[in-house]
């Protein structure tokens, strides 16, 4: 085999998994327990990925069917994987992929011990998303502390052990900012707004309530458009925004307050699969996959929320353990192999959907979202007369929609659509 | 004897007059800065263009005209010496209209004027193949090879580092509150922090030389803001190879494309003269930054979509009265040097300024200046783990396995790197630390992300190796605490 680098030492495996976060473990948990040999990256000190400062409740409700912490979701996964013998390396940061051939995969990677080569016969990226910024929605302003994303917050917080300020202003109220403006709360921090672009709040019903819960206001149809301070934020200019999401001039109004948190929705982490030709659906960010999860290059497999941003862990973990079964497949018979790939495309009133291509061979999950809240609707793939009764959608919440692989095996195509009946 | 001189302002031109001046051994310098760390006025936030000495009217603008193709001239050989990075990819000024030619034949003129080698006008095959991707609006433009780019406050930390190892003494976060004269002459700076006695005291100060003069009683010039406002772009965005200006009008050199010494495509300034009083008024505005989006798309129609932006930014420039710079030695305060009004092309022509001021010294002062036998010319770049190859690397992480560890993700940036950037900061005498004192160091923070992954951490560096609470740094020196307390701060009743 060739050395990319001579001097750096080469390892060799059935797969490499990126990425120790929930999505990330489940894989190399399902690969070990498969017999596949597996070694798993994460760059951070500890495995869990976001997991261990998401210290609230609400995790695990259906992959272990109990509800934990964050942090005691991750320990679950660490504890099956120490026990399993899966061999994982903390502080090991990807530099690079390569893609050589069908069963030759090639990951540098670098680490306080080093950096090593590692060869393998399948890749199973799942390293996560990362926030949208202040700079990428358009604020302008003064460029001071006290502007942090939801994320980095909450590593201030519950890593660290900092309390970033004490009156805060909220942009987005998807779930991650409805929990940090909770989070806030509880530390006796004054949550002043939370900032909705969107006429409807963006996350899970159960952490709206969150806001009735503590008090705090939430302006639908608003956005923030510029920051003022010198040194620390002192106000945020917030304006309201008609159907079609444009200011309306006029009403305009300023609100004080020293930290402005943005909340603004994720996107998938895959600049490294782009550069080795990863396609990638525009309306995912993440890449197109079939039903193991495979990507658009051999071998290359996603999970987590690099494949689409979730809502739950639960499915991020069963993601995982996903594409570790097609890892799998993909070494045992020399790729993902089906006689005909049955394309699923988004309908009316359908944002997204993955997997975007399917075997008909087998039972899959489709993962979507809808693009508008409705009501008593229903979900429908009329190639295969799929009829779903739903008395409530919304695009913060993902809908999983179980297929057989006998009622999608004569199809062609699949539309996926959510109508009023 | 040894003659002191207070050089006031780490700006560009300050640590360059700094540079020269530590080369003679009877001076003992004094490098004045109210900011935490160096560069972070005027110099932080430009173009970042060697420019090619073309644009200054040598009749309106003399100084500024023969200073700037000699400063070009001693970047190449800076750079080298101080390991700056650069790119020298020169510049097309572009024309888009028949009549924009007679503008470049006046500046072609100019140019031969002012002593700028290799200039020509370039059409058709010749420039699309110089610069692909520009408009096919474009009918011609002047091709000036010898523009290049540097990265301006890496540029001021690696003049003032190698000035501080050939003997400068710095003062940060030192703020000049009143100049000492007596008969004539200046004795001294009067600063928060003490007195500071000089036989010479060189104005640099930026946006502040007109208060700084005022305090020597010299009041024939004002400093003026003009602000300038710029968008920066993740660095998958396809950029220019070239340095791309319009053709200038009479108020301004136009809106610039460029891919700049990272590998960001960066478009920028507008101007927007501000009142006297706003000499701190660095905020982006709506406005303004879709005027450069407007402008930046004649040059270079396939602007990305605005998700694909990381960062938007203001900077000021100090405009003089008059227009051109200021350095000369005060007739009325002897020892007291103006380096005032140093707008564009102010950081290309800092090396040149900085040997004038040295002339300045020795011819109107009459201070015969020694050099030393033993001035280092050299200065080494920080280690920036992405830029070794792996075999490198892997001997260094051999030897101090914090290099192996990446904190800024964005843009591989090690631990190793944010510690040797802390040690840096600490040889020049940074006592606040903050997170863009690492950052302009590092690049740490500034990659698709923008730091929301690695802020902390490096927050958590800074504070290991300053000795302080996490929550006490800053982003950006006081004022700017990262948090407010520890987590319960708030609910103990003792916030911060």
């Amino acid at each position: 085999m060739m050395k990319p680098f001579p001097e750096v030492p080469m390892l060799s495996y059935d797969v490499v998994v990126i990425g120790g976060g929930p999505a990330g473990m489940a894989s190399a948990i399902k690969a070990k327990e498969l017999g596949l040999k597996v070694l798993l990256l994460d760059e951070n000190d500890y495995l869990g990925g976001i997991l261990p400062q998401c210290i609230h409740p609400g995790f695990g409700i259906h992959y272990f069917r109990e509800e934990l912490t964050g942090p005691e979701f991750a320990a679950r996964l660490a504890k099956r994987l120490v026990e399993l013998g899966v061999e994982y390396r903390t502080s090991a940061r990807v530099l690079e992929i390569r893609n050589y051939s069908d069963l030759e995969k090639f990951v540098l990677f670098t680490s306080p011990s080093g950096i090593y080569g590692v060869w393998a016969k399948a890749v199973i990226y799942a390293a996560g998303a990362r926030e949208r910024h202040a700079f990428e929605i358009g604020i302008v302003g003064d460029r001071v502390s006290g502007i942090y994303t939801a994320g980095e917050a909450q590593t201030l917080m519950d890593i660290y052990g900092v309390l970033p300020g004490k009156e805060i202003v909220i942009v987005g109220s998807g779930d991650v900012g409805l929990i940090m403006a909770r989070r806030f709360a509880l530390e006796g921090a004054k949550v002043k707004a939370v900032i909705e672009l969107m006429p409807y709040p963006g996350g899970l019903a159960r952490n709206v309530m969150i806001l009735r819960d503590f008090n705090i206001p939430l302006y639908l149809s608003h956005k923030v458009v510029e920051v003022r301070g010198k040194g620390r934020v002192e106000r945020v200019k917030v304006v309201r925004v008609d159907e079609n999401l444009k200011e309306i001039p006029g009403s305009e109004f300023w609100i004080e307050a020293d930290t402005l948190v943005i909340s603004a929705g994720l996107v998938p982490a895959v600049k490294k699969l782009k550069k080795i030709g990863v396609e990638i659906d525009p309306a995912t960010a993440g890449p197109v996959v079939n039903d193991r999860l495979e990507t658009s290059v051999p071998g290359i497999f996603v999970a987590g929320n690099s494949l689409v941003i979730n809502d739950l862990v639960d499915y991020v973990a069963e993601q995982g353990e996903l594409a570790a079964e097609g890892a799998k497949e993909f070494i045992e018979n020399g790729g993902i192999e089906s006689r005909k790939w049955i394309k699923v495309e988004t309908g009316e009133n359908v944002r997204l959907v993955v997997p975007h291509y399917l075997s008909g061979e087998r039972d899959v999950h489709l993962y979507l979202r809808v693009s508008k809240p409705m009501e008593d609707v229903e979900l429908r793939i009329p190639e295969i007369g799929k009829r779903l009764k739903l008395p409530v959608v919304k695009p913060a919440e993902m809908i999983r929609l179980k297929l057989k692989a006998e009622e999608i095996r004569n199809a062609e195509k699949l539309t996926v659509e959510v109508v009023r009946p | 004897m040894k003659r002191k001189v207070a050089v006031i302002g780490a700006g560009i031109s300050g640590a360059s007059i700094a540079r020269v001046l530590s080369k003679y051994g009877n001076l003992e310098v004094h490098l004045i800065e109210r900011a935490p760390d160096v560069g972070w006025g005027v110099s932080k936030a430009n173009t970042a263009l060697i420019h090619g000495g073309y644009d200054d009217d040598p009749d309106k603008y003399p100084t500024r005209a023969r200073l700037c193709i000699r400063g070009n001239r001693l970047w190449h050989r800076w750079v080298k010496e101080l390991q700056i990075a650069h790119v020298w990819n020169g510049a097309l000024i572009v024309a888009t209209r028949e009549e924009d030619f007679d503008e470049l034949e006046k500046l072609l003129e100019r140019g031969r004027r002012n002593g700028v080698p290799e200039m020509r006008i370039v059409e058709g095959d010749e420039l699309f193949h110089l610069e692909p991707g520009l408009t096919r609006e474009a009918l011609g433009a002047l091709w000036v090879p010898i523009v290049g780019q540097i990265a301006p406050i890496p540029a001021v930390i690696a003049l003032v580092e190698n000035a501080v190892a050939n003997g400068v003494k710095t003062h940060l976060e030192t703020e000049v509150r009143g100049i000492k004269v007596e008969n004539g002459e200046v004795k001294g700076v009067e600063t928060n922090n003490g007195f500071i006695e000089a036989d010479v005291v060189i104005n640099a100060a930026g946006l502040y030389a007109d208060e700084i003069a005022r305090m020597a009683g010299i009041d024939y010039f004002e400093i003026r803001p003009r602000k300038g406002e710029y968008w920066i772009f993740d660095d998958d965005v396809p950029g220019p190879r070239r340095v791309l200006f319009p053709t200038p009008t009479p108020i301004s050199k136009g809106i610039v494309v460029t891919t700049e010494v990272s590998g960001h495509l960066m478009i920028g300034p507008n101007a927007q003269d501000l009142p006297p009083e706003e000499k701190d008024n660095l905020a982006t505005t709506k406005e303004g930054l879709e005027g450069v989006w407007e402008g930046a798309k004649k040059l270079w129609p396939q602007l990305p979509p605005r998700s694909k932006v990381i960062r938007t930014f203001a900077g000021l420039r100090p405009e003089p009265t008059g227009g051109d710079f200021i350095i000369k030695a005060e007739e009325g305060v002897w020892g007291f040097i103006n380096v005032a009004g140093i707008r564009s092309p102010g950081l290309t022509s800092a090396p040149a300024i900085a040997y004038e001021v040295a002339e300045i010294i020795q011819r109107d002062l009459g201070i015969k200046l020694v050099e030393k036998s033993n001035w280092n010319p050299y200065r080494r770049e920080i280690t920036h783990f992405f830029m070794l190859p792996p075999e490198k690397a892997n001997e260094l992480v051999k030897r101090n396995p914090t290099y192996g560890k990446i904190v800024c993700r964005c843009n591989s940036v090690s631990e190793g790197d944010i510690l040797e950037a802390i040690e840096r900061m600490k040889f020049i005498g940074v006592k606040t630390p903050s997170v863009d004192s690492v950052k302009f160091r590092t690049k740490a923070t500034t990659g698709t992300c923008q730091g929301s992954f690695c802020r902390p951490r490096i927050v958590q560096l800074l504070a290991r190796e300053y000795g302080v609470e996490p929550w006490k740094v800053t982003l950006k020196g006081r004022g700017s605490e990262i948090g407010i307390g520890d987590v319960k701060a708030l609910l103990r009743g003792d916030e911060a």
